[in-house]
């Protein structure tokens, strides 16, 4: 639509489109931050009247609580932000401990839901349906209160090999680090860097002869061989692996790394419950492949494995990537539930500071916004990817 | 087109695609060697896990935390008959018959063909209703209800059918005429049902009338999950669609706000925003009001589910040819209309299945309220658990919640799936 100059001046102003568009805005702009405002102020002057002013400053002071499990170092006199900083950790260790083996799981259930077999099929169909619709606080809670809390005590604990499954969680076998360790993993972070030279390398001599060498074949055989002379080469073993074992006397597992029940229950839920989504997803993302796409292939000689590695997966790929990274959303954001279990991730530390401090207001900004981090750092790392599997597609 | 055939020894029959039961079983269990030891493997997995199963549910498992707390996990605290008082329970169960009522009327105005779903739907209730009888005769508890009692329970929950049929046949009777009132009906029911639970007048604890008022702390199981739920889509519905025009807008400001505020929501999880609800909801209102619990908790899921609805809807608005656009300021609709009755009946249709999904979803968050001390189904449930009689029956509570879950939200999606198909829904 194109409009004549001398037209558009005669057009009152308050029939001017443009103007119109610019006053609606400003009028929108304006009540948005209006009510923000008045929200504000109502809230300024009730934290007042209850003599908490909105500061950070108590992020500084004495927390006097004890955390259950952390990864990083903490005691009852470490500050508030170092207590809500042992919950961030504990929630990025599910999540990216979630994520990985949700995807696994969710691959395999996508695959066994288009098995040949049909035993295997239907049983993923099954699994798959029961997931998708009963709530996940109660799968978590059937799963914590009904299974892991009812495995034995720790005097009568299950041992399965090296493996002990106790009401306190499960133990694994788990490597010492000894006085050589700090140097072992300077090696391995050199090996890795050589690992990655070779990788580039062999990359660009592939795509200067057109003859493409095995390249993530060698530069892992590079970094194995940094890890062996390392392992060998230095004084002493850096690593000693400790088995669990049961205690002659006192309640607490002895040896190995224990995993505490709300921790397995809560990794576990998670990855159940992700994993029937994805398989969805990842059966959706294998329809989509056409059918020729595979006779193709069998047509030129692939095998089976070799097809699904080949043609199917880099094209279901392109299908998967969107809705599975919304999974991974969903994952991290669910990992929120375990609250409800008491395994001290952010937002039961986030609650635990705030029947301490009081400090509502604060800590929940605090929490959204670090969550919203979080999405966001997962939304670009997963468009990144995206982008890079379009682009080696076309 | 003739076929040329010379003898008749040269005609080859068709191969063939029926089986014998022996060749069925290796073609889809045994066919490669792999499968076959895969399905042994699995044969072998389930057979333990369902003998494990079935043994604790016959032998060990202690059922009886269930029938016996059964109304605890219906409607929570809804008063009951205590000294004379009125038992407050038939005002749910007017709920219940007036939405048969308009289910019932619905379907007859819009259904054209029988359709077996319709079946299925009115068999729920013949089901449910042979489960008071059966648990009166076969129950060794001893406050299990008498067979008498049993029998009117029955017959009130077959009266569910009784009507949905009465307003079926009128509906039909009237057809097509009809329709608008059916989409009243609907728009009227959720006020009307909020009114009949709240009640009018003084407290029921000041005065003992038929219609008292019910304050929501004594809402609690399906009934406050229901509640949330429903209140959650229906008040989200204008704020999802108001942001997904949004969204969509030329407008620069308006689209950012709307952005902004969408994937704000999104990014954060449900339960910080119930935590919000809680701790600040309050803050934010001048003087010395408290709101109340259950708006506390409706306000989140509201915004929440807002922020979804909104993502939805824009997915409607997307599937809109710009053809659709164009013909309407064609004919002289300005924007305003043309949104109203061309673009947003088309969008929305279009989106009704995805939205009886985000229902059935938001039903399953409404779990997370428990979390924030309240009592929907899952926090009877605890409640429940803490009863000294019934203690270590995690197991028994949790696997009757978690199938009542499943029963409700299967239920929802097959019958919105067939639904879809019957009515047209998504079609255009």
């Amino acid at each position: 639509m194109t409009v004549h100059k001398s037209e558009q001046q005669s057009i009152p102003f308050w029939r001017d489109e443009r103007i119109l568009q610019f006053l609606s805005q400003g009028i929108a702009l304006i009540l948005v931050f209006a009510v923000v405002i008045i929200l504000y102020n109502n809230m300024s002057n009730s934290l007042e009247e209850l003599g908490v002013p909105l500061s950070l400053n108590f992020l500084k002071s004495t927390s006097s609580f004890d955390i259950g499990e952390s990864l990083i170092e903490y005691s009852r006199s470490s500050t508030y932000l170092r207590a809500y900083l042992v919950g961030v950790v504990n929630t990025i260790q599910v999540a990216i401990l979630g994520i990985t083996f949700a995807t696994i799981l969710g691959v395999i259930v996508g695959v066994a839901r288009l098995s040949k077999n049909l035993l295997v099929s239907k049983i993923a169909v099954v699994y798959i349906e029961i997931l998708r619709n009963i709530p996940l606080l109660v799968l978590l809670i059937i799963w914590y209160t009904g299974v892991f809390l009812k495995f034995p005590g720790v005097k009568d604990a299950l041992t399965y090999g090296p493996i002990v499954f106790s009401n306190r969680g499960i133990s694994l076998p788990w490597g010492i680090p000894t006085s050589t360790f700090t140097t072992f993993r300077w090696i391995l972070i050199f090996g890795l860097m050589v690992a990655g030279v070779v990788a580039y390398v062999l990359t660009q001599h592939g795509k200067r002869t057109g003859r493409m060498p095995l390249v993530s074949f060698w530069s892992l055989i590079t970094f194995l061989g940094f890890l062996l002379i390392g392992w060998f080469l230095l004084p002493e073993v850096p690593l000693v692996f400790d088995f669990p074992s049961l205690p002659e006397t006192g309640f607490n597992i002895e040896g190995g790394r224990t995993f505490s029940s709300e921790f397995m229950a809560l990794l576990s839920g998670l990855v159940i419950y992700t994993s029937a989504f994805i398989g969805e997803v990842v059966r959706s993302g294998i329809q989509s492949v056409s059918k020729g796409q595979v006779e193709a292939a069998r047509a030129l000689g692939l095998k089976g494995f070799q097809t699904l590695q080949f043609i199917v997966f880099p094209q279901a790929m392109r299908v998967i990537i969107p809705p599975i990274t919304s999974q991974y959303l969903s994952l991290t954001k669910n990992s929120s539930l375990a609250i409800a279990i008491g395994y001290p991730d952010m937002v039961h530390v986030y609650g635990t500071i705030i029947n301490q401090s009081g400090r509502a207001v604060e800590m929940t900004a605090i929490m959204m916004a670090t969550y919203m981090t979080f999405s966001l750092l997962i939304s670009a790392i997963m468009n990144w990817y995206n982008k890079r599997i379009k682009l080696v597609e076309r | 087109m003739a076929i040329m055939t010379n003898t008749e020894n040269e005609i080859l029959p068709p191969p063939s695609e029926r089986s014998t039961v022996i060749g069925w079983l290796v073609n889809n269990f045994f066919s490669p060697w792999y499968n076959a030891l895969l399905s042994l493997i699995v044969a072998r997995l389930l057979f333990v896990l369902l003998k494990g199963g079935l043994t604790w549910a016959f032998t060990d498992a202690r059922w009886a935390v269930v029938p016996n707390n059964m109304r605890l996990y219906l409607v929570g605290q809804y008063p009951s008959a205590v000294e004379g008082q009125i038992d407050y329970i038939w005002r749910l169960g007017l709920c219940v018959y007036l939405l048969s009522a308009v289910i019932g009327f619905t379907w007859g105005v819009y259904a054209k063909r029988k359709e077996p779903v319709g079946f299925v739907l009115l068999g729920i209730p013949v089901v449910l209703a042979f489960i008071p009888l059966l648990y009166a005769v076969f129950s060794t508890l001893e406050n299990a209800p008498k067979t008498n009692e049993a029998f009117a329970t029955a017959l009130q929950i077959l009266g569910i059918d009784l009507i949905a049929l009465t307003a079926f046949w009128l509906g039909k009777w009237r057809g097509a005429r009809l329709q608008r009132y059916a989409l009243m009906l609907w728009i009227l029911y959720f006020p009307v049902m909020l009114l009949i639970i709240n009640g009018v007048g003084e407290e029921f604890e000041v005065l003992d009338a038929p219609l008292a008022v019910i304050p929501t702390r004594f809402w609690g199981g399906l009934l406050l999950s229901l509640l949330l739920a429903v209140s959650g889509i229906v008040f989200s519905f204008p704020i999802g669609v108001t942001l997904a025009l949004g969204r969509q807008s030329r407008l620069p400001i308006i689209r950012s706000l709307s952005i902004i505020y969408i994937e704000f929501i999104r990014g954060v999880p449900l339960i910080s925003l119930l935590f919000m609800g809680q701790v600040m909801l309050n803050l934010f209102i001048p003087g010395d009001v408290t709101l109340d619990r259950v708006i506390r908790a409706m306000v989140p899921i509201t915004l929440f589910s807002a922020a979804y609805l909104a993502e939805n809807v824009r997915g409607g608005l997307q599937s809109i040819s710009q053809g659709q656009y164009e013909a309407a300021h064609a004919v002289g609709l300005n924007g305003f209309q043309t949104m109203t009755f061309i673009i947003l009946p088309q969008a929305l249709r279009a989106v009704i299945p995805v939205m009886v999904g985000q229902f059935i979803s938001l039903f399953k968050d409404t779990t997370l309220v428990s979390i924030v001390g309240m009592v929907d189904l899952m926090g009877i449930a605890k409640g429940v658990l803490a009863n000294p009689a019934y203690v270590g029956t995690q197991r028994e509570v949790y696997l009757f919640i978690s199938v009542f879950y499943f029963i409700f939200s299967y239920a929802l999606s097959y019958t919105s799936h067939r639904l879809e198909i019957v009515l047209g829904v998504g079609e255009r």
